[in-house]
């Protein structure tokens, strides 16, 4: 355990927030493990982990929305046990979700006072005051523009510290940011810092957690890295730099290499790319990503949450339209409108989310059948034939328990993500799109889908894996793109790729 | 290999949920049976063969709004539209026939079967017009409906123009008002034989029904239409095309409602305007109040039959006990209402086991 040594803020403060000793478990599993953390006035505290390391869970303790815990939390000295986000709020403490919260069809001055307008004598709201105390407050962010502009019609950065101003607005003197820049342009990141640099003058506390070090680097004061539930290291930002933040991270010489940590990439192979994605834009979260897919090679893309790639997945599979760029199936324009006719042409998609395509109530071989039904019969059903297509990839698959009749909604998650694959297996897909492919699995489901999809490669099926795990993408890919901020950075085609090496990419 | 296999296998089979898909079907069951006991026990008239076939033939325009209207709630729509679109549909074929002298309609007289195939023809435009403006537009069913129901009156209004219509195509005065088959009931005291009329308009509800289960049991598109009502993203991820799936159910919709409409018309003996004003509702508690999901994927038309029987053992046993008919609508009213809680209430025990 690295002791704070921010010898400037320890001289005679007190700090915003203390904790000491926290522990959280979810049912068993330990979210939190004896952590130690600060906030002090006129700081900002860079928080950096990857994704289930413990900072959120963290936050959410902080800002009152996980209340059960063990240990011991003080604001401003006092000890604190808050009931709810309402008593975090009270005791001033704001947050900013990387998920913005405003209204987007109200003005800038009604989400500044959302929930909360100044009114005059008689309940009347007070417009003209209203926009005043707005206009000062955004002003003081940097930001000049009229209070009655709807929130819609402004880009996303400025949303944000229209946000940021009804947290300041609210009281908090400790602020917590996820991921605040994830979604910012550089110039957009700039005027955030400077707010965020004006907010420390005044000697407010600040949280600022994110993925994207070199931010992270830029603007802390401090920095904890998070581990495996723990608190592994806690130093002023001038004892650290972008590769001692990744070794603290991954634990780099430490015992714990397990599966993922490194991967030899194959290299491409002569074949001929059978997708190939030109400059695919859509004006918001795509900025020109451009990729090729071969037959017989497993494709990772690898990139932070909001960095573009679910929107990718979705451009590809006709769910999600794109307005510039183009991508091309076997040297065709291939840009679907409907995820019917991307099925049609030999598309097969997986979400990241196991709930968006499986049906819950349904018994397993429905949820199997459902994307070849017109291959057993154009117009009639065959619930025989469904079953013995279901009964083999419950087979080929292992799937447990191997039924065909049980509602989908009594398996195992890991064994759900099975029957979400063997939908598309029953014919071979030409290009198969998998998003998150094991997130929250066990290790053996996540060993077996593991197999199962470098299976398919060696069938000559070309697949797209995308993941916000570094291990998912290690493991399984052939050739690496990294995404950031809706573009690819980095390609990544032989030799041996590390954990670090993607983390310091993206 | 596989850890979680244990505990997978444990939960494969849940008594409680298995009954709580059952409730869905024996709540409105057991509602049917207690509500026939009750009216058999209070009255002597209502338990009669006559008074069944009664109830039978008094549901059975309804009851081909209903098959389609089952279509639509599967998928979690709705359609407002249905008894709007039967009124003009019928008003339509009576404004194609020639009409008395003194029928006063500025109308386009045509052979029988041209007539009645246009007239199908303005069924299908409604559909198709709710279904563009629901997929290609995306304006909710609910409000789409809504505006057609409105377009579909202002049709009748301008058609017959507040005057009454009263003749069809031979056809749709056969299927409509004429009857198919006789029940011979023996014979009564003067020696007299007696017989029970079972219309045409039974028996094309039949044809309905058959059709409608075997479309919705054995076909890919019945599949289709309970997996987009069960789960519409996953549908969409899984390569349905939700859109055309959505269209359909609309343009059926329409379809069973213009037949049921051609027939009413028919069956009531003259075509006019707001004459089909109570099956809207009678439609939609059908399909409810037998157990059909309002958030689509669950029920079906054997559902649709129980509800239509349950609302036309209410309506007639009503009259039965002499019950006031202002108070009729208030009871019918509350029937509804604890249908669409017991419905709701269903779906979330289903939810919770």
């Amino acid at each position: 355990m690295v002791p704070p040594t921010h010898d400037a803020i320890n001289g005679t403060s007190v700090p915003l927030i203390e904790l000491k000793g926290v522990s959280k478990t979810f049912g068993g599993v330990t979210a939190l493990q004896n952590v130690d953390f600060s906030v002090f006035p006129g700081e900002i505290h860079g928080l950096v982990g990857e994704n289930g390391a413990g900072k959120s869970t963290l936050m959410k303790i902080i800002a009152g929305l996980h209340t059960g815990y063990e240990g011991e939390m003080r604001v401003e000295g006092r000890v604190v046990q808050f009931r709810s986000a309402r008593d975090a709020i009270a005791a001033g403490i704001g947050m900013v979700h990387q998920e913005l919260s405003v209204v987007p069809d109200l003005s800038v001055a009604e989400n500044v006072f959302l929930g909360v307008q100044p009114v005059k004598a008689g309940g009347i709201i007070d417009w003209s005051g209203m926009k005043q105390q707005a206009r000062a407050l955004i002003g003081s962010l940097g930001v000049d523009i009229d209070p009655s502009t709807r929130v819609s019609t402004l880009p996303v950065g400025v949303q944000q510290l229209i946000e940021l101003s009804r947290v300041l607005f609210s009281g908090a003197r400790t602020i917590i940011l996820d991921e605040p820049t994830s979604a910012l342009s550089p110039p957009e990141v700039a005027r955030l810092f400077s707010a965020l640099r004006k907010l420390r003058a005044e000697g407010r506390g600040l949280v600022f957690i994110s993925h994207f070090l070199d931010d992270v680097l830029d603007i802390s004061d401090r920095i904890t890295v998070f581990r495996n539930s723990r608190r592994v290291a806690t130093e002023p930002r001038a004892n650290l730099d972008k590769d001692k933040i990744i070794g603290h991270m991954i634990g780099r010489g430490s015992a714990d290499m397990h599966m993922g940590e490194t991967a030899v990439l194959r290299g491409a192979p002569d074949a001929q790319p059978i997708l190939v994605a030109r400059e695919v834009g859509d004006g918001r979260s795509l900025n020109g990503v451009s990729i090729e897919l071969r037959p017989g090679e497993i494709t990772g893309m690898y990139g932070f949450m909001g960095s573009g790639l679910i929107e990718f997945a979705r451009a590809l599979f006709g769910r999600h339209a794109f307005t510039r760029g183009n991508i091309t199936l076997e040297g065709k324009p291939a840009h679907f409108r409907s995820t019917a006719a991307a099925r049609r042409a030999g598309l097969a998609f997986v979400p990241e989310n196991r709930g968006m395509m499986l049906f819950r109530n349904e018994p397993v071989f429905k949820n199997v059948s459902i994307s070849m039904l017109g291959r057993i019969h154009r117009i009639l059903l065959k619930p025989q034939q469904e079953r013995v297509v279901a009964q083999h990839q419950i087979k080929d698959l292992q799937i447990r328990p191997p039924l065909t009749d049980i509602d989908l909604g009594s398996l195992s998650g890991g064994n759900q993500q099975k029957v979400a694959l063997a939908k598309w297996l029953t014919s071979l897909p030409k290009i198969l799109i998998l998003s998150e492919p094991t997130r929250g699995m066990d290790v053996g489901a996540k060993e077996d889908v593991i197999r199962i999809i470098k299976a398919l490669r060696d069938k000559g099926v070309s697949i797209l894996v995308l993941s916000t795990e570094p291990e998912t993408i290690l493991t399984l890919a052939d050739k690496i793109y990294v995404v950031k901020r809706g573009t690819v950075v980095s390609e990544m085609t032989s030799g041996t790729v590390t954990k670090s090496d993607l983390l310091t990419a993206a | 290999m596989n850890v979680s296999t244990d505990t997978a296998a444990a939960k494969s089979f849940n008594p409680k949920r298995a009954i709580a898909d059952k409730l869905r079907t024996l709540a409105p069951l057991l509602t049917l049976v207690a509500l026939v006991v009750f009216f058999s026990s209070t009255t002597t008239t209502f338990a009669t063969l006559d008074n069944a076939v009664n109830i039978i033939r008094q549901m059975s325009i309804t009851g081909i709004i209903a098959v389609g209207l089952t279509f639509v709630i599967l998928t979690a729509e709705i359609d407002l539209s249905v008894a709007a679109v039967a009124n003009a549909v019928g008003i339509t074929v009576a404004y194609f026939t020639i009409q008395p002298d003194y029928v006063n309609i500025a109308n386009i007289p045509l052979n029988g079967a041209l007539a009645i195939i246009l007239t199908l023809m303005s069924a299908l435009a409604f559909g198709l017009i709710t279904a563009f403006g629901m997929t290609s537009i995306g304006i909710p069913s609910f409000i789409m409906t809504l505006a057609i129901m409105q377009i579909a009156n202002g049709v009748s209004a301008l058609l017959v123009r507040g005057q009454i219509a009263y003749q069809y195509p031979d056809l749709v005065t056969l299927l409509g008002a004429k009857t198919a088959f006789q029940i011979p009931l023996g014979v009564d005291a003067a020696g007299k034989a007696l017989f029970i009329p079972v219309g045409w308009t039974i028996i094309v509800c039949l044809i309905f029904f058959i059709v409608g289960h075997l479309v919705l049991t054995y076909t890919r598109f019945g599949r289709y239409v309970y997996m987009v009502g069960g789960n519409r993203e996953a549908a969409e991820y899984s390569g349905v095309n939700v859109k055309l799936v959505i269209g359909s159910v609309m343009v059926i919709s329409a379809l069973c409602s213009g037949i049921a409409g051609m027939l009413g018309v028919a069956y009531f003996g003259s075509a006019q305007q707001n004459q089909f004003d109570t099956y809207l509702l009678d439609a939609i508690a059908a399909v409810v109040v037998g157990g059909t999901s309002l958030f689509g994927g669950r029920g079906g038309i054997g559902n649709t039959i129980i509800g239509l029987l349950v609302l036309g053992v209410v309506n007639n046993g009503l009259d039965h006990i002499q019950m006031d008919s202002f108070q009729k609508i208030l009871i019918r009213g509350l029937i509804l209402l604890a249908a669409l809680v017991i419905n709701v209430y269903v779906e979330k025990f289903r939810e919770k086991v």
